[in-house]
C-alpha cells in the first residue's frame, strides 16, 4: 500500500509517495535522490545510513519513512554551506578520515552527534561511540583523529 | 619538493564529494526506464533442482523471470578463470564449467538459479520469492579433508576426487637433504582462516542495451572495467567487446573482492538485452556474504630445519587451499603462485619445497583478497621462525636478523623462482623495535601481570611481490592475460591536464597521486591536473586495480606518456623558439634553450600544437596528447617489519592490542598521508583476521556467519592507535622507484598479532580467530 509521507528534511519541507513498508533510507535515496546516505548492511550494523532525525543519529535502514513523518532530518547533502565544508567534513579531508567514502557520511554524521553530547571526547570515547559503523579502508585511525580534530574545531580551539 | 609534488602530503581530491553526499556510486544512479533485478539462489550447498517460475511470472510488476535454460539457449558460455596452472602431473588444473545461472544443478549456498526482473526492486524480490525451487539434496562436501577423502561426493564429473591441482614449487631433493643435517627442526599446522571481504559497498549492476546500435553497457562496482569487458565479450560472449561499454564510477572499496566476473553482473548484463530496458541490480549485504568471493582458507603443516647457529637450512611447506564450490577468476594462481613463490620470506633459506592441493569444496568460491597468497605465505614463515626461536631459546628479532639476505646482496636470486630486487630488511625490524620500545618490553610485561593480565609481543617481518606483474613471467606461469598497465596524457589547448589510467581506485586515492606525480613531472599546477579512470570508453585498454599495481605499474606507464609529451613538446619548442632540438631543455614545465634565456612554458606549447598557423606539417604533427603502455620488468618487492604488542586477561580470553608498529619499506612515496592510511587500513584487515574474522560453515554447508551479526568485522574500539614509518630502498626497475603500499598491513598484521599471543600464552595451541573463546581454551585446556 503506498502512503504519503511529509517531513523536513535539511531543513527544506518535503513530501512523497512511498510504499508503507519503505525504510527512511529509501525514500531519502529513491524519491528525494539524496544519495550520500549509503545502504552497505541489511541488519543495521554498518552505520553507512546514519543521519540525524530531530537531531539524534539514527540508522535510516532502521526506521520506516513513515515513522519520519513530520520529524526534521538532516543528512550528509545538508552540512557543508555556501560551498564551505562543516568543520567536522574538514576535519575528515586533512585528516584523510575516508578513503572509498562509502562509509564516510555515516561516520560524519555519527560524529557530529557525539560532538553534540560530548563536545571534547577522548579518542577512547570516540572508538567506542563508533561501535555502530564498519569502515574496511581506514583502520579507523584517521577517522578518529579526524573526530577528535573536527570537535576542536567545533569548540573554537582550532 | 613542490608543495603538490612527489613526497607532498596533499588532501585528496576525490574527498570533496564523498563529504559532501556527491559521490557517484553504481546504486546512486537510475537510468530512465529502468528496471530491478532479484536473484532466485540455492539455499542447498549440493542438489540438482527443478523450477517453477509460472507464479512469479504473473506476479505483479514482473517483466521477466529468466532461468539458467534461457541462457544456455541463448548460448551464454560459461564464466572462467583467467590463469591456468600446470600440476605436477604436467596437466592443467580443472576448470569445470560455471554457469552464469545454474541449470540443473547448484553447487553452494547462494549459487544463482534465476533472476527476477520487475519494476522495482520490491516486486522483483517479491516474485523472487514466488519462485517454486524443488530441490533433491546431494551429500555436500564441505571441509577439505572431507572432499580429499575417499568416496567423497564428487562436486564436479570433470575434477575426480574433488582436486583442482595438485601443485609443487622448490628443490624437494635439496629441502630433503637440508633437513637430514638439520640441528633443530621446527614443526607447526596452521590454518589461515576463510575471510569473507565485506567491501562496505555492496555489488551492484545496471546493465542497459540499446538496440538501435546493438550496444551494451554496463555500470558496475569493479576494480578493473576493461577485464569485465574482455571477459564478458571474449569468454561469455554477451557482446563483441566493441559493442560493450563499462563504466565503474566510485566505488566503494574492493579489496580484491570486485576484481572477478561474477555470475550476477553477468547476468543483468544479458538480462538488459532480454528485456530491452535498463536492469539494475544491488547486492544486499546477505547475498555478499554468500555471493561475494571469500578469501584465504588454507590449511598448512610447516617445517623449519636450522642448524646449531640458529640459520634456516630448509623450509618444508605442504598446504590444502580451499577454492569453494567453482573456480573464480583468479582463483587458481592464489594459493600456487603468489603464495609458494614468497616463502623464502625475508631470509637466505637455502632450500625450500612447497606443495599445494587445491580443493573444490560446497562452499562460495574463494579468490584474491587484500594480500592474496601473500598474507598466507607470510603467516606460514613468520609463524614457523617465531616457534624455532622460542624452542631453541633465541630471541626472535636476532632469529630474524641472523638469516636477514644481507643489503648488499640484492638483487636477490630466490630459491622460489623469484628475483627480489632491493631492500634493506635489517633496517627497518631494527627502527621498529626501537619504535615499539622492545628493551623495555620485559618491564611493561611485569606490570601487567602484576594486574593479572598476561603481555606478549610479536613480530612479523614480511615480504610481498607486488607491482603485478611481468607479462612475460606470468605469462609463462599460465596466466591468460598481460598485466602491463596503460596511461593518457591530453593537453588541452588551455595548458590544462586530463591523465587516463587504466587503473582504477575505490579508495586509493588515485586522483590525488597521479595528479601529483603529473604535475610535478610536467610543471603543471596541480589544480590543472584531472585524472580520468573507469570507464573503457574515455581510458586505454587497462588491467585495473590489484596486487598494489596502480603506481608501480600504472604511474610509470603514465611516465612513459608523459616522456613522449616532452619530446613532442622539445620538437614545438624548437620550431617556435627557432632552436635545434637537441639544444632545448625540459625543467619545470619550461622548455628552454640551453643557455639562454628563450624559453616557453608547457601551456603555451600545448595552445601551439592546438594552433598550428604555421607549422612544418610534413615535420610537425599538430596535437599534443599521448599514450605509453608499460609492462613491468619484475615484480616489486615491499617489505618491513610489524611489532604488534598484546595484553591477554587469562580470566576472559579477551586479547587486546595495546601497540602497533609498522615500518614498511615501499621503495619512494608520492602521498605519505595516503601511503599511511593505507597501512592503518592493511592492519586492520589483519587484525581483524587475527582476532575476529573467521567464516564458519556447518557441516550441511550452511552458512552460519552470515551477517555483519555473526561474522565480526574489526570495529574502533578492537584496534589500537598505529606508529606508521617507512624506510626507502628504491625500486631499482621502474622509473618512479615505486613499490606498492597497499596490501602490507594485511600481509604483516596477522603474524605479528599471533606470535604476540603466543609469546603472552606460553603457548602456540590457538588458531585464528583468536576469539576469547578460543584463547581462554588455549589456557586452560
Amino acid at each position: 500500500m503506498s502512503v504519503n509521507v511529509s517531513m523536513n528534511v535539511n531543513g527544506r519541507a518535503v513530501s512523497g509517495e512511498v510504499e508503507d513498508r519503505a525504510l527512511l533510507v529509501e525514500f531519502l535515496r529513491e524519491n528525494l535522490r539524496l544519495t550520500g546516505t549509503h545502504v552497505g548492511c541489511d541488519t543495521s550494523q554498518c552505520g553507512a545510513c546514519v543521519v540525524h532525525v530531530d537531531g539524534r543519529s539514527v540508522k535510516a535502514c532502521t526506521m520506516l519513512a513513515v515513522q519520519a513523518e513530520g520529524a526534521d532530518v538532516a543528512t550528509i547533502e545538508g552540512l557543508a554551506q555556501d560551498g564551505k565544508l562543516h568543520p567536522m567534513q574538514e576535519a575528515f579531508r586533512e585528516n584523510h578520515g575516508l578513503q572509498c567514502g562509502f562509509c564516510t557520511p555515516g561516520m560524519v554524521m555519527s560524529a557530529l552527534d557525539l560532538v553534540a553530547r560530548n563536545p571534547d571526547p577522548s579518542g577512547a570515547e570516540v572508538r567506542e561511540w563508533l561501535e555502530g559503523n564498519l569502515c574496511r579502508c581506514t583502520g579507523y585511525h584517521n577517522i578518529v583523529k579526524s573526530i577528535l580534530a573536527g570537535a576542536g574545531a567545533m569548540r573554537g580551539g582550532g | 619538493m613542490a608543495e603538490n609534488g612527489i613526497g607532498a602530503s596533499v588532501p585528496r581530491t576525490e574527498d570533496h564529494r564523498f563529504l559532501t553526499g556527491t559521490g557517484d556510486y553504481t546504486d546512486d544512479s537510475n537510468l530512465p526506464r529502468q528496471t530491478c533485478a532479484a536473484f532466485v539462489r540455492s539455499t542447498h550447498a549440493h542438489a540438482t533442482f527443478t523450477l517453477d517460475t509460472a507464479a512469479a511470472a504473473v506476479a505483479p510488476g514482473v517483466v521477466a523471470v529468466l532461468t539458467g535454460a534461457d541462457m544456455a539457449a541463448d548460448e551464454v558460455g560459461s564464466l572462467i578463470c583467467g590463469w591456468v596452472v600446470t600440476g605436477k602431473d604436467g596437466e592443467p588444473h580443472k576448470a569445470p564449467a560455471h554457469p552464469v545461472l545454474a541449470v540443473d544443478t547448484v553447487r553452494h549456498v547462494g549459487d544463482a538459479m534465476a533472476v527476477v526482473v520487475a519494476e522495482s526492486a520490491q516486486a522483483a524480490r517479491d516474485a523472487a520469492e514466488r519462485v517454486a525451487v524443488s530441490y533433491t539434496p546431494l551429500p555436500a562436501v564441505v571441509s577439505m579433508s572431507d572432499a580429499l577423502a575417499d568416496g567423497a561426493a564428487q562436486i564436479h564429473p570433470e575434477a575426480p576426487g574433488n582436486l583442482c591441482y595438485d601443485w609443487e614449487i622448490g628443490d624437494r631433493a635439496a629441502t630433503d637433504e637440508a633437513f637430514a643435517r638439520a640441528h633443530h627442526v621446527a614443526r607447526l599446522d596452521l590454518v589461515n582462516n576463510r575471510l569473507i571481504p565485506n567491501a562496505m559497498e555492496p555489488r551492484a549492476a545496471i546493465g542497459d542495451y540499446n538496440p538501435a546500435t546493438g550496444d551494451y553497457t554496463l555500470r558496475l562496482t569493479s576494480q578493473n572495467p576493461h577485464i569485465h569487458r574482455l571477459v564478458l565479450a571474449a569468454f561469455v560472449q554477451i557482446a563483441p567487446e566493441h559493442k560493450l561499454h563499462v563504466i565503474a564510477p566510485d566505488v566503494g572499496g574492493g579489496f580484491g573482492s570486485k576484481i572477478f566476473i561474477y555470475q550476477e553482473e553477468t547476468a543483468v548484463l544479458w538480462a538488459a538485452g532480454k528485456v530491452g530496458r535498463p536492469v539494475k541490480w544491488t547486492a544486499d549485504r546477505s547475498e555478499s556474504f554468500v555471493a561475494d568471493a571469500h578469501g584465504r582458507d588454507h590449511e598448512t603443516h610447516v617445517e623449519l630445519a636450522l642448524d646449531e647457529g640458529g640459520r634456516f637450512l630448509g623450509l618444508r611447506v605442504e598446504t590444502r587451499a580451499n577454492m569453494g564450490a567453482y573456480l573464480s577468476t583468479f582463483a587458481s594462481c592464489v594459493p600456487s603462485y603468489l603464495y609458494g613463490t614468497l616463502l623464502q620470506g625475508q631470509y637466505t633459506t637455502e632450500a625450500i619445497y612447497c606443495e599445494v592441493k587445491a580443493v573444490f569444496t560446497n562452499t562460495t568460491p574463494v579468490d584474491a583478497l587484500r594480500g592474496a597468497g601473500r598474507p598466507e605465505a607470510t603467516y606460514v614463515v613468520e609463524r614457523i621462525v617465531d616457534q624455532a626461536a622460542r624452542e631453541m631459546g633465541i630471541d626472535p628479532a636476532e632469529l630474524r636478523r641472523r638469516n636477514f639476505i644481507p643489503a648488499d646482496a640484492f638483487p636477490y636470486p630466490t630459491k622460489v623462482a623469484l628475483e627480489y630486487d632491493s631492500g634493506n630488511y635489517a633496517l627497518a625490524l631494527d627502527r621498529a623495535l626501537e619504535l615499539a620500545g622492545y628493551d623495555g618490553f620485559g618491564a611493561r610485561r611485569e606490570e601487567s601481570k602484576a594486574k593479572g593480565k598476561l603481555r606478549g609481543i610479536g613480530l612479523s617481518a614480511y615480504i610481498e611481490a607486488c607491482g603485478i606483474a611481468p607479462s612475460q613471467v606470468v605469462g609463462s606461469l599460465g596466466a591468460g592475460v598481460g598485466l602491463w598497465e596503460s596511461g593518457g596524457i591530453r593537453f588541452n589547448p588551455t595548458g590544462n591536464v586530463l591523465v587516463y589510467t587504466g587503473s582504477h581506485s575505490h579508495g586509493q586515492g588515485h586522483e590525488t597521486t597521479f595528479a601529483q606525480l603529473v604535475s610535478d613531472y610536467l610543471g603543471v599546477p596541480f589544480e590543472n591536473v584531472e585524472v580520468v579512470h573507469g570507464d573503457t570508453e574515455k581510458t586505454p585498454f587497462g588491467m585495473g586495480t590489484y596486487g598494489s599495481r596502480s603506481l608501480a605499474v600504472g604511474g610509470s606507464a603514465l611516465v612513459k606518456a608523459m616522456d613522449k609529451i616532452i619530446a613532442k613538446g622539445r620538437k614545438i619548442a624548437a620550431f617556435s623558439l627557432e632552436a635545434s632540438e637537441e639544444d632545448i631543455e625540459f625543467s619545470g614545465g619550461d622548455f628552454t634553450v640551453a643557455g639562454t634565456d628563450r624559453s616557453m612554458n608547457i601551456a603555451a606549447v600545448a595552445f601551439s600544437a592546438y594552433v598550428p598557423h604555421n607549422y612544418p606539417l610534413d615535420e610537425l604533427e599538430p596535437g599534443l596528447e599521448e599514450t605509453g603502455f608499460y609492462d613491468p620488468a619484475n615484480f616489486t618487492f615491499p617489505a618491513g617489519t610489524h611489532v604488534c604488542e598484546v595484553e591477554v586477561d587469562p580470566d576472559t580470553g579477551t586479547t587486546e592490542v595495546v601497540n602497533w608498529v609498522a615500518v614498511d619499506d615501499f621503495g619512494n612515496v608520492v602521498n605519505p598521508m595516503i601511503v599511511e592510511g593505507q597501512v592503518h587500513g592493511g592492519v586492520a584487515h589483519g587484525v581483524g583476521q587475527a582476532l575476529l574474522e573467521g567464516c564458519a560453515y556447518d557441516a550441511d554447508g550452511q552458512l552460519v556467519t552470515g551477517s555483519f551479526m555473526d561474522y565480526t568485522m574489526p570495529r574502533a574500539d578492537d584496534l589500537p592507535d598505529m606508529t606508521v614509518e617507512t624506510t626507502c630502498t628504491p625500486c631499482p626497475h621502474n622509473p618512479l622507484g615505486v613499490k606498492g603500499c597497499g596490501e602490507a598491513g594485511a600481509i604483516a598484521a596477522p603474524a605479528a598479532v599471533m606470535n604476540a599471543i603466543t609469546d603472552a600464552l606460553g603457548t602456540g595451541a590457538t588458531d585464528m580467530p583468536a576469539t576469547p573463546h578460543a584463547v581462554w581454551r588455549a589456557l586452560n585446556g
